[in-house]
């Protein structure tokens, strides 16, 4: 039975509001187990990212973001059901791992893209990283993980407004990050953000 | 019409014509495009051979917005003046203050002038982006309390504006303009005015990749042969589709010689502001949304003028009105 999918006309939107074009600089589109690590600057990032990736890769590629955002207002619900979103508790209670939904996903086979920053800044270069990327190299040794850089979205969608503004917006996606269990958990998080920072160095 | 062509058969002539040169322009690039030659030269073969595509794209979404009719040509060149000043607007630095000034351009602008467009008031959509804009923009901007380099912030919306959505809109105007009078209509006009503007760039890129030459400051991918022949076969092109207008054979000249000196001007002004801008050119790259303003600069500039230059010749403003009362202004 034909049933109505929400996010053809949420990809069209994006794309003409946006763009979200992708720029494959460091690797090609492939149906390689991957993480997808990018900067966080606004709430299109999610939807932005998901759309700029090959349609065929889309169904198997899951963004992890915060529960207590996209758990309110039915479109939010609505959307994240259908982009297949794994939902991580961003308040840490004692002793469960947040970690958990995450390693779920992977262990399924599934690619993810997530936000190391954990939060959105609304400025051009990505700030510290959180330590969930470190952690996830080690435990998924043969998981690909492709710096991303989400080009000028800040400037679309400024903290506390509804409507995205019109711009032009490139996806580019860099060079696998080597993988290296003796790296210590500052120097990798560091190496990682540096990849991200090269990216938006290129224009 | 005239030659005793028909109205169909001048559209399908002129269609058969723009596939042959468009088919003829790709065979070229392909040639060219397998041959040895330096760095300059290449970049101006893939400038042509983008060209080229982006023809083949225009032609497919000219002939379905004739065959839509008014409303289709308002929707399509609506969607330029967008994807236009989407480009324009993301090169300018902007604040996240300026939010409410880009939502007016952008959400309320373009609608507007369009509607006024498509509904011919001729009057309104000429003032409408000009008075009320330049007046309205920089209120909205005043209103939020931010003054840290305010001109220069609003300076480059109005521009962008302006440029992008009042000059464009002007194409689609000549469409609303009443030829019957003259035996002709708008949507033919507006055809012919595409069509030399079109093949004036297309002939200027081909021309500047195949001839070389010494190239330009201010619009380093062209070369001065290439805005030569380029423009000269243009101009020819004008002058042989005069029987598409209602223009005797020496104002089709001269109309075919506004059309094309304009347009290039508007190379020359686009390339300035884009290098002024920091931003490098994307004309010879595939379209990744960057690289817009470049390949629709000719439109921007000549379009206008072609509409002004219309009215007056045509005398479809009252110019007898208008001198009769600023003769009664002046009390003689």
């Amino acid at each position: 039975m034909f049933e109505f999918s929400l996010m053809m006309p949420v990809t069209w939107i994006t794309r003409l509001i946006v763009g979200a074009y992708p720029q494959w600089i460091g690797c090609q589109p492939a149906h390689k187990q991957r993480i997808y690590f990018a900067n966080h600057t606004s709430h299109l990032d999610t939807v932005v990212l998901w759309a700029s990736l090959p349609r065929v890769l889309r169904g198997r590629t899951r963004p992890v973001a915060a529960r207590d955002y996209w758990s309110h207002g039915l479109f939010r619900v609505r959307l994240a059901k259908e982009l297949n979103v794994v939902l991580v508790d961003r308040r840490r209670e004692a002793h469960s791992n947040p970690l958990g939904p995450l390693e779920d996903a992977l262990r399924a086979g599934d690619s993810l893209i997530i936000f190391p920053e954990g939060t959105r800044r609304p400025q051009p270069l990505p700030s510290e990283f959180k330590s969930g990327l470190w952690r996830l190299m080690r435990e998924f040794p043969d998981v690909e993980l492709i710096p991303v850089y989400i080009e000028n979205l800040h400037r679309a969608m400024p903290k506390g407004v509804l409507i995205p503004v019109p711009t032009v917006c490139s996806v580019r996606f860099g060079t696998p990050l080597a993988h290296d269990p003796a790296d210590l958990k500052e120097d990798f998080l560091a190496r990682a953000r540096q990849a991200v920072i090269d990216l938006a160095e290129l224009s | 019409m005239r030659l005793g062509i028909t109205l169909q058969q001048g559209y399908i002539i002129l269609f058969t014509a723009l596939v042959l040169l468009i088919g003829a322009a790709t065979v070229y690039g392909l040639w060219a495009a397998g041959r040895q030659v330096g760095a300059a030269r290449r970049r101006r073969i893939d400038i042509a051979n983008s060209r080229v595509r982006i023809g083949w794209w225009m032609i497919a979404a000219f002939c379905s917005a004739w065959w839509g009719g008014l409303p289709a040509i308002t929707v399509l060149f609506a969607l330029c003046s967008f994807f236009l000043l989407r480009e324009f607007l993301s090169l300018t630095p902007i604040k996240h203050t300026d939010y409410w000034v880009l939502v007016l351009a952008f959400y309320v602008t373009i609608p507007v002038q369009y509607l006024l467009v498509y509904f011919g008031q001729q009057a309104l959509f000429t003032l409408l982006i000009p008075v009320y804009l330049t007046l309205g923009l920089p209120v909205v901007s005043a209103l939020s309390r931010d003054t840290d380099r305010f001109l220069e912030r609003i300076a480059k919306v109005q521009f962008g504006v302006m440029l992008c959505v009042f000059c464009v809109s002007h194409a689609p105007a000549i469409a609303t303009l009443d030829f019957t009078r003259y035996n002709s209509s708008g949507p033919l006009m507006l055809l012919y005015y595409m069509t030399v503007i079109f093949c004036a760039d297309l002939f200027t890129v081909l021309a500047s990749s195949a001839f070389g030459g010494p190239a330009l400051r201010m619009a380093p991918n062209k070369t001065l042969w290439g805005f030569l022949l380029g423009g000269g076969s243009a101009f020819l092109v004008g002058l042989a589709l005069y029987w598409l207008t209602p223009f005797r054979l020496w104002q089709a000249a001269l109309y075919s010689f506004l059309i094309v000196v304009a347009g290039a001007m508007g190379d020359f002004v686009i390339q300035s502001i884009k290098m002024s801008l920091g931003s490098r050119s994307y004309e010879g790259d595939l379209y990744i949304g960057r690289g817009t303003l470049e390949r629709y600069a000719p439109l921007i500039f000549s379009a206008p003028v072609f509409y002004h230059t219309t009215l007056i010749f045509f005398k479809l403003v009252d110019f007898d009105q208008i001198i009769d009362q600023s003769r009664t202004f002046l009390g003689q």
